[in-house]
């Protein structure tokens, strides 16, 4: 039909996700200057933004994970759980500096998921799942018998008390936001880079994607060490920030129960998906605080429900509805000087390349 | 030489209990590929159900398993119909994480309500009763019998599999689920039967283990874990594997509990880890 020159271009971005990488620096620039704004910078707030940032990487990890390289982690605490511990090792027993102990304890739990690979990668599917979840009970249990480190009752971040109090909460709060937005900037860009395409292939078909010359092996195993290191940084900054570590606190089941539910409401295999599953899981979270279990049986039954009737989540959803893309990793062929209404005529579904 | 033979024989025992925890995971995994996450929760949810009738109407434990079973097998079936079967696809993940919700909200739910004091059925002199084999080794009638029990019901359930109308075709949809679908078996009423069968068999799994030591809301993962290390230590294709499979478990944990208090449970993650390295596909593999 078309038999002039064709003239287009391969394209990635639209003017809404232009816009929000705008609103995404701004919003990062936000973030960063939290700690000196009048109100949000009271230590009750600072203490519930840590945490909401730490819930927020674990779960950009835990879709990293599942959402993308297909594999489901039921023990991604045991990672949290190794990195809070490196740190209050390094730091309470090492003498190394508190902070510069929080990226050794990230590196230290993606060594020990390195290490500890061959196993759990013996089993696939469903069967991966629970065995990582044995792994992190074996890292529990492990870690309640030393009792250089406290045993079942666990111990405290002494050498913290040597730091003045504001400035000890200022920097966390600021390598907490740094790695959020290091983990969400790197993931995207990761995304988009041939790893990502490789990645994007094995999520639609681990076999097809293997006969077009992914290494699928090495892939699951360079997501799951990048993973187990974002889950080790997770552990490392929450417990530097709350300054006590137990083995049942930071082995506990409800690190991946959160990640995973913040990542099925808000809408597995896509970057914004955790963001917005995050805020559904925080929001629901201050409205319910008053009834304890409620809050759990609650997320539990909205989760149960997205399953059913919207597997891909609400961004999912919203990105069907209205085919907005905030964060876009498809690339869509736009045709010059044509309108609109005919570009989108012309252009192949834009489901082509996801 | 006798506490040897006694560890082994109270691990045996032990085993006995979690076969029945297991069995009902190896069919789930068996007919439909499904892991399902709930299974402690369900175990816990069967003590929990029998413990109304033990109370209220001084029921006899035992007496009460059966009510909590067909109720177990109702729920479990309805469960699949309504809820597990219209995520059931090509991928693994949906399914698997809808009984991830189904956990938290059974475990909250009794937390709920019965908060988190630890139960137990009371069964009387049979409950501390011991038959004495030697000078030194003493076999508990309640752990014997359980024994017995789950001995009976893992024959049963091959027996289903293989003899009759419906265990042909769960064996039919777990080849192929498409082809048994031009035979007229419906998948899905198939699978619905499935879990209904899976959640009776960890109901009388639950009411034992809530004789044999304390339960509370809680109790739900750790079960899991053992059912699960059941099946992948015996390997799938026989229920006799999965039984095999809880026996070693059980043997392994009696043993690592003599070490120290606290290392039987590291034992028997232990011995599954060992197994998985070494022999992946289970220790008693049969394809079918």
């Amino acid at each position: 039909m078309i038999r002039e020159k064709l003239n287009y271009v391969v394209s990635r971005n639209t003017a809404i996700s232009t816009a929000a990488v705008w609103l995404g620096v701004a919003a990062a620039v936000v973030v960063v200057a939290f700690p000196w704004l009048p109100y949000f910078g009271t230590p009750a707030f600072m203490h519930w933004a840590v945490e909401v940032m730490c819930y927020l990487i674990l779960a950009q990890m835990w879709n990293l994970l599942a959402g993308y390289a297909g594999l489901m982690s039921v023990g991604m605490q045991a990672f949290v759980g190794v990195g809070g511990y490196s740190v209050f090792i390094f730091a309470q027993h090492l003498g190394v500096n508190p902070f510069l102990s929080i990226p050794i304890a990230g590196a230290t739990a993606a060594l020990a998921a390195a290490l500890t690979s061959p196993l759990v990668f013996r089993m696939r599917g469903g069967y991966f799942a629970i065995g990582t979840w044995v792994l992190a009970e074996v890292f529990r249990i492990g870690f309640s018998n030393v009792s250089a480190l406290g045993g079942g009752s666990g111990q405290s971040l002494t050498v913290m008390t040597r730091i003045d109090r504001g400035a000890r909460e200022i920097a966390i709060y600021l390598i907490a936001a740094t790695t959020l937005i290091v983990a969400s900037v790197g993931i995207n860009l990761l995304l988009r880079s041939r790893f990502g395409l490789g990645l994007t292939a094995l999520r639609d078909s681990e076999a097809a994607a293997e006969s077009q010359g992914v290494d699928v092996r090495l892939l699951k195993l360079q997501v799951y060490t990048l993973s187990s290191l974002g889950a080790g940084l997770v552990g490392a900054i929450y417990y530097t920030s709350i300054l006590r570590i137990s083995p049942f606190a930071a082995f506990d089941l409800n690190w991946v129960v959160a990640a995973t539910f913040i990542v099925v409401i808000g809408g597995i295999g896509s970057v914004e998906g955790p963001i917005v599953g995050a805020a559904i899981f925080f929001g629901l979270r201050s409205l319910l605080a008053d009834y304890g279990t409620w809050y759990w049986l609650v997320m539990g039954a909205v989760a149960v429900i997205v399953i059913m009737f919207a597997p891909t989540g609400v961004w999912g959803y919203v990105r069907a509805r209205w085919d907005i893309q905030l964060l876009p990793l498809q690339r869509r062929l736009v045709l010059k000087g044509m309108t609109k209404a005919g570009a989108a005529a012309a252009t192949p579904a834009p489901a082509t390349v996801r | 030489m006798f506490e040897a033979a006694d560890t082994i024989i109270q691990g045996l025992l032990l085993g006995g209990l979690y076969a029945l925890f297991a069995i009902g995971l190896s069919i789930t995994y068996g007919v439909m590929r499904l892991v399902n996450i709930a299974h402690g929760d369900f175990l816990v949810l069967a003590a929990y159900l029998a413990l109304w009738p033990v109370m209220n109407l001084h029921m006899n434990p035992f007496v009460a398993i059966l009510p909590v079973v067909v109720l177990m097998f109702c729920l479990g079936y309805t469960l699949q119909r309504v809820i597990l079967n219209r995520t059931m696809g090509a991928n693994f993940l949906a399914p698997m994480l809808a009984t991830f919700g189904i956990s938290i909200i059974l475990r909250n739910g009794l937390q709920q309500i019965y908060h988190s004091d630890s139960r137990s059925f009371d069964i009387g002199t049979l409950g501390t009763d011991s038959i004495h084999l030697g000078p030194r080794i003493a076999i508990g009638e309640f752990p014997l019998l359980v024994f017995v029990v789950s001995v009976i019901l893992t024959l049963a359930t091959s027996l289903l599999f293989s003899r009759t109308r419906i265990g042909i075709a769960l064996r039919a949809t777990s080849d192929d689920a498409q082809t048994a679908g031009l035979m007229g078996i419906r998948a899905k009423r198939t699978y619905a039967i499935a879990l209904g069968l899976s959640l009776a068999l960890v109901a009388v799994g639950g009411v034992f283990a809530g004789i044999r030591t304390t339960f509370t809301p809680e109790s739900g993962p750790a079960s899991l874990l053992y059912a699960f290390e059941a099946v992948v230590i015996g390997g799938m294709g026989s229920f006799w594997g999965t039984f095999a499979g809880a026996v070693i478990l059980g043997v392994a944990q009696g043993a690592g509990a003599k070490i120290g208090a606290g290392f039987g449970i590291l034992t028997g993650h232990l011995v599954f880890l060992a197994v998985l390295a070494l022999k992946p596909t289970g220790l008693f593999e049969r394809s079918r």
